[in-house]
């Protein structure tokens, strides 16, 4: 089942949307505008009468899944059930009608909001200030960074390295270097938490920063944590924290507690707030005293119940996004959190511990875990086995899932796991379904023993099979070296590529 | 299920973590109901000033706009906005084939050959367009022309710092320079000699990177028109809410041989076994998932969900639609700005230059003139002075579709009693 592109669907002949005129009198462009100004032809944008808009997309919606449906296991990423209050919450004329250049005085509801906020992801993590304003994690990442990088600075000392573990997320190495920093990568030890002996080796005057997550990418607890954090500011280094994985501990633990300096959110993962199809999220960065006058200007502060933005922040590390960050979001998750409350936070962590062990023990007679449990709030398990001895890799489990209405579980990740499949069940999920997938993850692993080819031809109930990247990468190259017409990009008209 | 497991309670899970890091608690009042929830939230809603979208003269960056019923009709789809990013193309074809439209859409807008994925907003999209010219000329220094918005140059300046590069004001680029960035039009609405300065910017062997008005371009020339390398700018006026600035959406397209350093997820098509058309995430190998610190941008999560809003905008205005919405704007914003100019003491700020729906005047007491405004309802001119000194008593006007000749009255009667 495909659906045309909307460019396909186009009709000349489709009468424009009526709009209101300008009933006034005024020049048209063309009378004050020099010609070389003006677009010399129209964009080629389709034409489609509202009834076939509305067609087309709802037979695109058809072919998504998404969480509003099923259960997505994916690992690292959090995908819990998008509470719908939320969305009311967010569309409140008195939200989504505000004006970012208004004045001070007619926002202090909106200002209250992003200071409650801040004052409650500072009790979830345990830090002094939060900034609202980075986009998504790999920009919270990144700001913490460039505040830590001033930190030193301001200290005249010159850090130039960033350590980052094997297990780290790709976001982590890529925001330090392009904070300036070089990337040194710490070693995981056979139990899958990080070398104490080679940190040790790593550590040193030049080191700015240990970007760490806790529990790690393998979905276990750094149990020497305090002792890493002792290592790591012994040598004046930071101790950054990457949130991917706060759905482990609310309640439980805190990181600034643990001896971190600097904690990133994000509040599409955590705070329930949806995922978009990639976005928008929103990615605050939590920081201990020591780096608040590094803070990305305006913070909002708040006296005798008046609420201001204060630009004068001199050692701010700037501007890191327009305005005041992904405002809606904000709501989103503060909606959430005042309906979760501290206790129900507290629950939802224990929760997803609780259901990550279930799932891990009812699938551990099928896959192979590298790791000893408990786990936190997700484990890895590995195809290697059923790789060399079926030939069936983590890739053909993954699309095998998906035949079986449910999503993949994150793959090949983290990297020091061989035919990784990362699963995080989230407190969201029922036993049922837990129970179901792992019945799933069986039959699978049954069929990748007897008849593995099968497995190969996977996914057939999607509406497409597996595509070939392969094939539209080389045709990309062809175009990009100019060997070729087709953008794939993009559509273009055939008369245009022919 | 803790039977399955073999413990007695989840606190046995946890041994894993020190004792001496067990909280008691979170330091946050109880959770409540669904009606206590809402009832609180709408109190903090209820606390905010929202003017009405005809009396609303303030843009700088974030512009009321008709938005089509269509738009929020299909954004609030769960199977669109409870998605996951589309790594596994077979169950995210919706989602991949929305943002190949949304690809295709930005870049017949532009006339650039190839537009990305999304980005967060304006701000960061001149940013990484900044990173691509200095990556691709192996230069360090970006030249910021004329008035581009104020906080799209901060955010460079934070994004240029960590990554070593240096943003000077002007228009005379040299061999150090890496791009030529101007906006058209700018923040103050003023259109710029966009084609003098992409063949300044090529003379000197930089990039021309071109901030743009989306709906404007239905008007002016396209950067790829004049020939500019990257074009970047903020997508909030094709359906989006103000929202006190986000999410929206920026978006970024270039030319093909700029592609492969172009930040941020791009789609393409792809054919099954069958030969069915699909769409994948392409050319992933630029990101930061595969080549971690060697990535030119470490962008993951983007604005999808906004681009989303924005393609099903542009589809359903079509061409002679955006194109109708753009012209009321120049004309209402023409006529208010006579009307403005001919109040006593007031005049436009730069009289000999060109502007499309947003204008600067000079005024007497300007803060007064905008509360004055305010206590009437409107959301009058944005005082321009707060970013650049020399502006001071310049008050920027926009008008578009929503601002209809009635609400123009009001702004003048306004202004006079």
């Amino acid at each position: 089942m495909t659906e045309p592109l909307s460019f396909e669907l186009s009709r000349p002949a489709v009468t424009p949307p009526r709009l209101p005129d300008a009933d006034l009198p005024g020049p048209a462009p063309a009378d004050v505008l020099p010609p070389e100004m003006l677009r010399s032809r129209p964009p080629d944008l389709p034409r489609l009468s509202e009834p076939e808009i509305m067609r087309h997309y709802s037979r695109l919606a058809s072919l998504n899944y998404s969480i509003s449906e099923n259960f997505y296991p994916l690992g690292s990423c959090t995908m819990k059930y998008n509470p719908v209050l939320n969305e009311q919450a967010a569309a409140l004329p008195g939200f989504a009608g505000l004006h970012p250049y208004q004045d001070e005085d007619t926002i202090q509801g909106a200002l209250e909001l992003m200071w409650r906020l801040e004052r409650a992801l500072c009790a979830v993590v345990g830090v002094e200030r939060v900034t609202l304003q980075p986009a998504a994690g790999a920009h919270g990442e990144w700001t913490a960074l460039r505040m830590i990088a001033a930190y030193h600075d301001s200290r005249q000392e010159n850090r130039t390295e960033v350590l980052v573990p094997d297990s780290a997320h790709g976001t982590n190495p890529a925001s330090a270097a392009l904070s300036g920093f070089k990337v040194v990568e710490v070693k995981s030890g056979s139990d899958g938490r990080i070398s104490l002996a080679d940190l040790e080796s790593k550590l040193s005057r030049q080191t700015a920063a240990l970007m760490l997550t806790n529990p790690n990418t393998l979905g276990l607890f750094e149990r020497e944590i305090l002792d890493i954090a002792e290592m790591v500011h012994a040598t004046g280094a930071m101790l950054y924290y990457d949130g991917a994985n706060l759905n482990a501990f609310m309640g439980i633990c805190r990181p600034g507690d643990m001896g971190f300096d600097a904690v990133h959110m994000n509040l599409h993962k955590t705070f329930t707030t949806p995922h978009g199809g990639g976005g928008p999220g929103a990615g605050p960065v939590g920081v201990k005293a020591e780096l608040v006058p590094f803070l990305p200007a305006p913070t909002v502060e708040r006296q005798n119940g008046h609420l201001t933005l204060d630009y004068k922040r001199p050692q701010s590390i700037g501007r890191v996004r327009s305005f005041y960050g992904n405002f809606g979001m904000l709501v989103r998750a503060y909606t959430y959190i005042l309906a979760m409350g501290g206790d129900g936070l507290s629950q939802a962590s224990r929760d997803a511990v609780l259901s990550a062990n279930y799932l891990r023990n009812l699938v551990e007679a099928d896959l192979e875990m590298p790791h000893k449990g408990p786990c936190m709030h997700e484990f890895v398990a590995s195809a290697h086995n059923l790789t060399s001895a079926n030939g069936v890799r983590a890739l053909d489990i993954a699309k095998a899932l998906l035949d079986r209405q449910f999503y993949a579980p994150t793959v090949y990740f983290p990297l020091v796991v061989p035919e990784a499949i990362m699963v995080e069940p989230t407190e969201t999920e029922s036993k049922a379904t837990l129970d179901s997938f792992a019945a799933a993850i069986k039959e699978i692993v049954a069929q990748a023993k007897t008849d593995p080819e099968v497995l190969h031809a996977e996914p057939r109930s999607t509406p497409v099979g597996r595509l070939d990247e392969v094939a539209a990468a080389r045709k990309i190259n062809a175009y990009l070296v100019g060997q070729a017409e087709d953008p794939i990009l993009r559509w273009k008209a055939p008369s245009d590529t022919a | 299920m803790l039977e399955t497991i073999g413990v007695r309670s989840i606190d046995d899970l946890l041994v894993d973590i020190p004792q001496s890091l067990r909280l008691e608690s979170l330091q946050l009042p109880d959770g409540l109901s669904e009606f206590e929830t809402i009832a609180q939230v709408k109190a903090l809603a209820d606390r905010n000033r929202v003017y009405a979208d005809r009396l609303t003269f303030r843009g700088g960056g974030v512009y009321r706009r008709f938005i089509p019923a269509a738009v929020a009709a299909v954004t609030s789809k769960p199977e669109f906005y409870t998605a996951y990013t589309p790594y596994q193309a077979e169950a995210s074809q919706g989602t991949l084939q929305a943002i190949f439209e949304y690809q295709t859409l930005i870049a017949e807008l532009t006339a650039m050959d190839i537009s990305n994925a999304s980005l967060y907003d304006g701000a960061t999209a001149v940013a990484e367009a900044a990173m691509m010219a200095y990556v691709h000329t192996g230069r360090n220094e970006v030249l910021v022309a004329g008035y581009v918005h104020p906080e799209y140059v901060q955010v460079l300046r934070a994004f240029g710092e960590g990554r070593g590069i240096k943003v000077r004001r002007g228009d005379q680029p040299n061999k150090k320079t890496a791009a030529v960035i101007f906006q058209q039009p700018d923040f103050l609405g003023l259109l710029v000699d966009a084609p003098a300065l992409t063949r300044a910017a090529h003379d000197a062997g930089a990039l021309a990177i071109a901030c743009v008005d989306p709906i404007n371009l239905a008007i002016l020339a396209p950067p790829g028109e004049y020939g500019a390398d990257i074009a970047v700018g903020e997508g909030q006026q094709l359906g989006l809410a103000p929202s006190l600035g986000g999410p929206h959406v920026g978006f970024i397209a270039c030319r093909r041989d700029l592609v492969r350093k172009l930040p941020g997820r791009l789609v393409g098509t792809a054919h099954d076994a069958e030969g069915r058309r699909g769409f994948v995430l392409a050319l992933a190998a630029r990101e930061q998932h595969i080549r971690r610190e060697k990535a030119t941008s470490n962008i993951c999560t983007n604005h999808s969900l906004c681009a989303l809003a924005a393609a099903v905008y542009l589809t359903y205005m079509g061409p002679e639609g955006l194109r109708h919405v753009a012209d009321v704007g120049f004309k209402r914003a023409h006529n208010l700005a006579e009307r403005l100019a001919d109040m006593p003491g007031w005049e436009l700020a730069f009289p000999e230059r060109q502007f499309v729906n947003e204008f600067a005047v000079r005024v007497p007491r300007s803060s007064s003139v905008v509360k004055k405004l305010a206590r009437k309802g409107i959301l009058g001119g944005l005082d321009v002075s707060r970013w650049f000194r020399e502006l001071r008593g310049v008050l920027t006007f926009t008008c578009t579709e929503v601002n209809d000749a009635k609400a123009l009255d009001q702004l003048v009667e306004a202004l006079a009693s």
